[in-house]
């Protein structure tokens, strides 16, 4: 049962007067509130295996200034972020984890100022002449300590980036502090173990390809339950026209297992061959959260040596965020290029895209009614939003998913203009924290969009969140608990594209049983296994 | 010898800004920008991207969205500030070498130019008290960012006393830059006694020498800012930094 308890209602009903809280609103500025929040940090195997240091280099101290010299050569990004901050202030309430916690080192400026300031103290003249003046410091342990904790509270959602004047963008500097820490060999367990996987195994989960092609078969029986058709969802199969490239949540979370059954339904009902791929089973690129060309890249090329080796003509992103930020707009620098792909499709597409498209085609029926025991809103997941597009114009981002969902629900509305679309606020799990050990970070994060999702239920009577991203709906399965709404508020979008799509070939004489929101044994995917 | 102490000051400040903007310039260009990583929705086409910037340069834009008490202070004061300067233009060139369009445009800006100066002091004194009084701002302000508004002000009212209250000779003054612009070597007109003009001119040299080397050469910044300057292209252009491009020729991609 996806909507909100009767009894529930019932006591805010009778609390009308009561005005709801702006999901926006400024908290009381509480000074290291955050400070000791600690995620587990690599072990020295999870280093080594992505070519960092096992554990903290005796010098640490000169190869971190070390690397923030190189950086700065590299990154323009980094080299003009870092110079071009006049502390006027317009980021200071745009983060969610400062709304969330009151902690003024989580205020983009503030967060960016921690490596800031070592920048100044070592590579500029005013820091090595008066570090007082302009908030220099030496580079200490607790510096390093500090950079540790308030990093890996940043999501990388780019908020910040939007209301900047200069376009300064914390998920930059982030990533670079990241990789500064990974090089004198402090890393993080959650994203370092991660990618070490994927390099081995082929996914964020690993899945081995056994085990993929066993639970693919599983679910085509499920789907043949549910449909009365074998729907397929072909593993590694050569020649094929597409190969889906989708979070490996995809394939063991609620509810991103029924996005999973969404496309499906929508590649069958099209009539198009397809393939998942066991070596390149996972969409995410956790490379991106440590700041690292080289593991990102290296992540990335899994996918061209699929696609040649099967044989495909297109490539299809499954729902994920960071994941599409990575395939639209780093894929073709790091693995391509895709001379040898259909030039008649962009590389890659979204599965929304995908969808899109087929429905102005006039290509796909639906039952828009299998989707009325809800009302919808739309999440738009950060990395979509701010990093990415879909379709010919800026904003598709927007609007594409929001007209799939319209195509199949009959009842839909927005949460505040000012928390969706280029200002949406992040779930709080984005950026390589999805780990039960930033719990607290994570569900103080989520505060800004529970606060509107609480607005909208009440004003509008919305039961359901719907969102294209695996860490956004891992997330929100998670906290929407601790805000009292039901964890199965967080539907796939392609859920309820699976809900409400009228197979064809389905058999006419039964109906299929109507869809219920989605059926969930109510075990959570454990800290260890949300794999984005 | 006051003359001559502040024409080599004038020198000098003038070589370390020019070289100093132009160096950073330098260093910002030769630095590559080896992902996209432009901050959607934004322009998928070069001309587009044109019109963004200058919404952002000549607008504040993403200021607007931001905050708007910052975006008021901040534009009165850019704005102030370019009309102040384009109004100080008269006094650093001879009007026979510009020609007579521009000249008569820097005339008519100078009644503008004065108010200019009023609107740019009270934006700057915005600035100040925000970074005061709001306690996000003043957390993370250090004290060169006071300090630097301070400089700004200070150099506003000094300006207006040597209009309202201690009026300088400013014919003088001008054929004292005149003579530096001419390089008149040790051969300089004469600059008036003036307090107000020698504070004036002590912080804007001041303020030339720091310039280069801190937060207050952000203009070239937002240039070289990649989210606000790529075109939302990724899918259709490959861009390669060349350390990037050096990882290609390994033996890792098929």
């Amino acid at each position: 049962m996806s909507e909100l308890d009767k009894s529930e209602l019932d006591e805010v009903n009778s609390d009308a007067d009561t005005a709801l809280p702006d999901p926006l609103e400024m908290p009381e500025m509480v000074p290291d509130a955050m400070k000791d929040l600690h995620s587990f940090e690599a072990a020295p195997k999870h280093q080594t295996d992505l070519g960092f240091p096992g554990e903290l280099v005796d010098d640490w101290q000169d190869v971190a200034i070390a690397k923030i010299g190189d950086l700065r050569q590299k990154y323009r990004s980094f080299r003009v972020y870092l110079d071009s901050c006049v502390k006027c202030g317009a980021c200071t309430d745009k983060c969610h984890y400062y709304l969330g916690t009151g902690d003024p080192k989580n205020m983009p400026v503030a967060r960016q100022d921690l490596l800031r300031s070592v920048y100044r103290r070592y590579y500029t003249i005013p820091g090595k002449i008066a570090p007082w003046l302009v908030g220099a410091r030496d580079l200490t342990e607790d510096v390093l300590n500090e950079w540790y904790n308030y990093y890996h509270q940043c999501s990388q959602c780019r908020r910040c980036s939007v209301y900047c004047p200069y376009g300064i963008d914390t998920a930059e500097i982030s990533m670079a502090a990241r990789e500064i820490m990974d090089s004198v060999g402090k890393g993080q367990k959650y994203c370092n173990e991660i990618i070490a996987k994927v390099h081995s195994i082929g996914n964020n989960l690993g899945m081995p390809a056994k085990a993929i092609k066993a639970t693919m078969v599983d679910f085509e029986e499920e789907l043949e339950e549910e449909t009365g058709i074998n729907i397929k969802l072909p593993v590694d199969k050569k020649g094929a026209d597409v190969l889906l490239v989708t979070p490996s949540a995809d394939f063991f979370a609620e509810p991103h297992i029924d996005g999973l059954f969404g496309y499906a339904k929508v590649f069958h009902e099209l009539g198009i061959d397809w393939t998942l791929s066991t070596t390149a089973s996972e969409a995410g690129n956790f490379g991106m959260f440590i700041g690292s060309y080289d593991n990102m890249r290296k992540v990335s090329l899994r996918i061209r040596e699929a696609a040649l080796e099967l044989g495909v003509k297109r490539i299809i992103f499954g729902e994920c965020g960071h994941a599409w930020r990575v395939g639209y707009a780093f894929l073709n620098t790091l693995a391509g290029p895709w001379d040898f792909l259909d030039p008649k499709y962009p590389v890659p597409q979204h599965i929304c895209e995908f969808t899109f498209d087929a429905i102005n085609d006039g290509k796909l029926k639906f039952d828009k009614t299998k989707n009325d025991h809800m009302t919808l809103t739309f999440h738009d997941s950060c990395n979509v939003a701010r990093a990415t597009r879909m379709g010919d114009k800026p904003g598709g981002q927007f609007e594409i998913p929001r007209a799939v969902i319209k195509a199949v629900c009959n009842n839909y509305h927005d949460m505040d203009e000012d928390t969706i679309k280029e200002g949406t606020v992040c779930c709080g799990g984005g950026g390589g924290i999805l780990t039960d050990d930033l719990m607290d970070i994570r569900v103080k994060g989520a505060q800004p969009r529970m606060r509107a999702l609480r607005k909208v239920t009440e004003e509008h009577g919305v039961t359901n969140l719907a969102a294209i991203c695996a860490i956004c709906k891992s997330q929100f399965a998670k906290v929407l608990p601790k805000y009292d709404f039901d964890m199965e508020a967080i539907q796939s979008v392609h859920q309820l594209v699976s809900n409400a799509i009228i197979m064809s070939d389905a058999p006419k004489e039964e109906e299929a049983p109507a869809p219920e929101a989605p059926a969930t044994n109510g075990d959570e995917p454990s800290a260890s296994s949300e794999t984005g | 010898m006051l003359t001559t102490i502040y024409a080599l000051a004038f020198y000098f400040a003038t070589i370390l800004l020019v070289v100093g903007i132009a160096y950073r310039i330098y260093e910002y260009a030769k630095v590559p920008a080896p992902l996209n990583i432009a901050t959607t929705p934004a322009p998928t086409t070069v001309s587009g991207v044109w019109y963004r910037m200058f919404r952002e340069v000549a607008l504040f834009e993403s200021l607007f969205k931001a905050n708007k008490w910052i975006w008021i202070f901040g534009y009165l004061f850019h704005v102030g500030l370019l009309l102040v300067l384009i109004r100080h233009i008269r006094y650093f060139v001879d009007p026979r070498y510009v020609p007579d369009l521009i000249w008569l445009g820097i005339t008519y800006i100078q009644p503008i130019g004065k108010y200019a100066g009023f609107a740019m002091v009270f934006g700057l004194a915005g600035l100040a008290i925000r970074r005061i009084v709001v306690n996000r701002v003043r957390y993370i302000s250090s004290p060169s960012d006071h300090l630097m508004l301070l400089l700004l002000i200070l150099i506003g009212v000094s300006g207006f006393m040597m209009q309202y209250v201690d009026r300088t000779d400013i014919v003088s003054v001008k054929n004292f830059f005149l003579s530096l612009a001419y390089l008149n070597m040790f051969d300089w007109q004469p600059l008036p006694d003036s307090l107000p003009l020698m504070v004036h001119l002590t912080l804007v040299l001041t303020l030339m020498i720091i310039f280069p080397y801190s937060k207050l050469l952000h203009a070239p910044g937002i240039f070289f800012s990649p989210t606000r300057n790529q075109v939302d292209n990724p899918r259709e252009k490959r861009r390669l930094a060349p350390w990037a491009k050096a990882l290609e020729s390994g033996s890792d991609k098929k």
